[in-house]
C-alpha cells in the first residue's frame, strides 16, 4: 500500500572546481580540529596559524582561479542547492578578504600576553586544557581577572582558529545557498562556532559568557523562526527551491496566507542575523561582551552572510511580489537608522558605539537590498565590502587603547589619545570619518552608490531619512574624534599599546582598503556588478 | 499569528492542494493501516495500564513512594560535591547522540549502496570521517576521562 517504488538513484554531478574555495576552508577547519588534537601545546599557536591562513590564502587562490573561465550565467551544482553565480563569487572574495584580516587580528598575541582567549567560556582564570578542576584559579574582583604570566608564555589557546573556519565555511554555504534547507543548515554552521567564540574572552569574562549566552539564545530564537518561515513556503510552494518559489508566487490561485507568513518568519531571522532593526536587541551587547578580535570578525564576516543571503532569498524568491513585503521593509530600514543613529549618541563605550553604528549601516543596507534592481544589488555588495573592511580596523584601534585592567573602552579614558599617539588617533579619526560617510573614504562611495541606486527606484523619501539619519550618526562619531584632539588626557587614562605585526597589518589593511575604495572604487563596483544570481 | 487563524479554511485548502499533486489519493484504504495502528497501540496502551494492577504482585517498601524506583536517590543534600550532582556523563550522551545520528544515516546509505555505487561510497565515508574527527578530538584531550 505503502509500497515506495525504488527508483534507481543516479549520482548527482558535482562541480568540484566551483565549489573548490568551500571546501578548503571547510576541510581546513576539520584539520584543525584534528591539529588541536594532536600538536603539542607549545607548537600549536604557529601551526594552527599558519594551517588557518595558508587554506584561506589557497580558497581565495581557488576562487581567483575560477572567477576568469566561470559561465557568465553562474552554475547551480549539489542538485541545485548551491548557486555559484557572479555575487557569490564576489561575496566568496570579500567573506575570504576580510576573515584573513580577521584572523591576523585574531592570531594577535604580544598585545594581550597569551592571547585574548580562554579554552572554555566556563573556565574561570587562565587554565588549562581539558579543564580539570586543579587548573582553576579562584576569581578575583567582579570577574575581571588578569591573565596568568606563566599561561602566556606557554602559548594563547587556539581553538579559536578552527572555530573561525567553520564559521567562515557557514558564512560562504550561506551566501551560495539556493534553497532554503541549504541555508537554514548553512545558517546553524555559522551560528554554532560565533557563539561559542562570543564567550571566550580572557579578560571581562562574566561580561563576555553573559554576552555568548544572549546570542545564544537570541540566535537560537531566530533560527527557530527562519525554520517556521521554511516550513510554511514548503507548505506553500511544495518545494524549497527560491525558483519553485517564486514560480508559485508568481502563477496560482493559493492563499497568500502561508506565502507572506511564510515569508515574515524567514525575513525575521535573516534580519537578526544581520543585526537590523528592530532586531537588533543582542548586538550592543554581543559586540562589547566578545573578545574584540572575534567582534571585529563578527561585525564585518556575518554582516556580509547574512546580507548576501538577504539579498538572494529578495531577488531570487520574492521578487515578483515585492509590492507586498516592501512597505514591511520601509518601516524596517527607518527603526534600524533611527535605532542605530540616536541611541548610539547616548553609548559612553566604544564598543558599544560602533555596534550602534553597524545597526545604523544595516539599514542603509536594507534601502539598497529593496531596489531589486541590478545597480542596487552591486551597490549593495560594494557597501558590504568597504563596510566590513572600516568596522575590522576600527574594532582593531579599540584593541590597542588599554590600561591596567585591559581594553579601555570608556570614551572617558580616549581624551586627548592625540596627544599620546598621534597616529592611531588619526587612524582612528579616518575610519570613523568612512564610517559616517566623508568623501574619499569607501563609506562614502558605498552611500553614494546604495543612496543613487534607491533613487532610481523611486525610493527617495527613504534616502531623504536616511540623510537625515546619517548626519545625526556623525555627531557621535565626530565626538570621539573631540574627546581625542581637544580634551586633556586624563590622569591615569588609557594608553595605546604598541601593536604587534599581526594588529599592524590588519589596521593597515583596513585603512589602506578604505581608502583604496573612496578614491578608486572602479574595478570593485565593476566585479560587483559582474552579474546577478543563478536559480 | 492572527493571519493564519483568520483564514484556516484557506491555508487548509493549501496544504490539501499539495497533498493532491504529491499523488495522495483520498480513498478509504490509504487511511486504513493508520486507523490500524492507533487501534493497536491505544488498545495495547489500555490493556497494559489495566492488566498489570490486576495480574502484578504488591510489595510495598520504601523505594515505592519515591518519585523513580531506580536512578540516584532524590535527597536534599547529595553526598557529592556540596549538594551538586555531577554531570559528566553529558560528553558520553553527545557522543551516543552523535553515533545514533550517524546510524540512522548509515541504514538508507546501506540500502541505497548499488545503485548509487563509487559516489556514494566516497560520500558516506567523508561522512564518517567528518563525524570521526571531532570523537578523536574528544578523545586525545581527555574528555572521555571520568574523573
Amino acid at each position: 500500500m505503502f509500497g515506495a517504488q525504488v527508483t534507481a538513484l543516479s549520482p548527482p554531478s558535482v562541480d568540484y572546481t566551483a565549489m573548490l574555495p568551500v571546501l578548503i576552508v571547510l576541510g581546513a577547519a576539520a584539520v584543525g580540529v584534528l591539529l588541536e588534537a594532536f600538536v603539542p601545546r607549545h607548537l600549536r599557536w604557529s601551526v594552527q596559524v599558519t594551517v588557518s591562513l595558508v587554506a584561506l590564502a589557497g580558497a581565495g587562490i581557488a576562487l581567483g582561479a575560477y572567477v576568469p573561465g566561470a559561465p557568465a550565467q553562474g552554475v547551480t551544482t549539489m542538485v541545485d542547492t548551491l548557486a555559484i553565480d557572479a555575487p557569490a563569487l564576489f561575496l566568496w572574495g570579500t567573506l575570504l578578504a576580510l576573515s584573513f584580516v580577521a584572523l591576523l587580528f585574531i592570531a594577535e598575541r604580544t598585545v594581550e600576553p597569551g592571547g585574548a582567549f580562554v579554552s572554555q567560556a566556563a573556565l574561570r582564570g587562565a587554565a588549562g586544557a581539558g579543564g580539570s578542576v586543579s587548573t582553576r584559579e579562584p576569581e578575583t574582583t567582579g570577574g575581571r581577572d588578569g591573565a596568568a604570566p606563566a599561561d602566556g608564555a606557554r602559548g594563547m589557546q587556539t581553538e579559536i582558529f578552527p572555530l573561525t573556519l567553520f564559521a567562515l565555511g557557514g558564512m560562504m554555504t550561506f551566501v551560495a545557498a539556493n534553497d532554503l534547507l541549504t541555508m537554514f543548515i548553512a545558517l546553524e554552521v555559522l551560528s554554532l562556532p560565533l557563539y561559542l567564540m562570543c564567550g571566550l574572552a580572557r579578560r571581562r569574562r562574566l561580561l563576555s559568557q553573559e554576552s555568548a549566552v544572549k546570542y545564544f539564545l537570541l540566535g537560537a530564537f531566530a533560527s527557530a523562526f527562519f525554520l517556521y518561515g521554511l516550513a510554511l513556503l514548503y507548505g506553500y510552494a511544495g518545494s524549497v527551491r527560491l525558483g519553485d518559489i517564486a514560480t508559485a508566487a508568481a502563477g496560482s490561485d493559493r492563499s497568500d496566507t502561508l506565502l507572506f507568513a511564510g515569508f515574515g518568519l524567514l525575513v525575521v531571522g535573516l534580519l537578526f542575523k544581520g543585526s537590523v532593526g528592530p532586531f537588533h536587541a543582542w548586538t550592543p551587547d554581543v559586540y562589547q561582551g566578545a573578545p574584540t578580535s572575534v567582534t571585529g570578525f563578527m561585525a564585518a564576516c556575518t554582516k556580509v552572510a547574512a546580507f548576501g543571503a538577504m539579498l538572494r532569498v529578495l531577488y531570487v524568491g520574492f521578487e515578483g511580489v515585492s509590492w507586498e513585503w516592501r512597505g514591511i521593509l520601509w518601516a524596517v530600514a527607518i527603526v534600524s537608522m533611527a535605532v542605530g543613529a540616536v541611541l548610539g549618541l547616548t553609548q559612553r563605550d566604544v564598543k558599544r558605539m560602533i555596534a550602534y553604528s553597524s545597526i545604523a549601516h544595516a539599514g542603509f543596507l536594507v534601502i539598497g537590498v529593496m531596489t531589486l534592481s541590478d545597480s542596487g544589488l552591486a551597490a549593495t555588495m560594494f557597501y558590504l565590502l568597504a563596510y566590513g573592511f572600516t568596522t575590522l580596523a576600527a574594532f582593531a584601534v579599540v584593541s590597542l587603547v588599554r590600561d591596567a585592567d585591559g581594553e579601555a573602552t570608556d570614551l572617558s579614558s580616549w581624551a586627548g589619545l592625540a596627544k599620546r599617539s598621534p597616529l592611531i588617533a588619526g587612524v582612528f579619526t579616518f575610519l570613523l570619518l568612512a564610517l559616517a560617510g566623508i568623501p574619499l573614504t569607501s563609506g562614502f562611495v558605498g552611500k553614494f552608490v546604495v543612496f543613487s541606486a534607491a533613487l532610481g527606484e523611486g525610493l527617495a523619501p527613504l534616502v531623504v531619512l536616511a540623510l537625515v539619519f546619517s548626519a545625526v550618526a556623525a555627531f557621535y562619531y565626530l565626538r570621539v574624534v573631540v574627546v581625542m584632539y581637544f580634551s586633556e588626557p586624563a590622569a591615569g587614562g588609557a594608553s595605546v599599546t604598541v601593536p604587534g605585526a599581526f594588529t599592524t597589518v590588519t589596521i593597515a589593511a583596513g585603512t589602506i582598503v578604505t581608502l583604496l575604495l573612496g578614491i578608486y572604487p572602479g574595478f570593485a563596483l565593476e566585479w560587483a556588478g559582474a552579474g546577478g544570481f543563478a536559480f | 499569528m492572527p493571519m493564519l487563524e483568520a483564514e484556516p479554511a484557506a491555508a487548509a485548502t493549501d496544504v490539501w492542494h499539495f497533498a493532491q499533486e504529491a499523488g495522495v489519493t483520498s480513498s478509504v484504504e490509504t487511511y486504513l493501516p493508520l486507523v490500524l495502528l492507533l487501534a493497536l497501540s491505544t488498545g495495547f496502551a489500555l490493556f497494559s495500564v489495566v492488566i498489570a494492577p490486576l495480574v502484578g504482585p504488591k510489595r510495598y517498601n520504601s523505594a515505592k513512594v519515591e518519585p523513580y524506583e531506580c536512578g540516584i536517590e532524590a535527597s536534599p543534600q547529595p553526598v557529592v560535591g556540596g549538594g551538586r550532582i555531577p554531570v559528566k556523563f553529558y560528553l558520553t550522551g553527545m557522543l551516543f547522540i552523535l553515533f545514533d545520528i550517524e546510524m540512522v544515516f548509515l541504514y538508507p546509505y546501506a540500502v541505497a549502496a548499488d545503485s548509487i555505487g563509487l559516489f556514494g561510497f566516497v560520500a558516506v565515508t567523508i561522512f564518517i570521517v567528518a563525524i570521526t574527527v571531532p570523537y578523536v578530538y574528544e578523545w586525545a584531550r581527555g574528555g572521555l576521562e571520568w574523573d
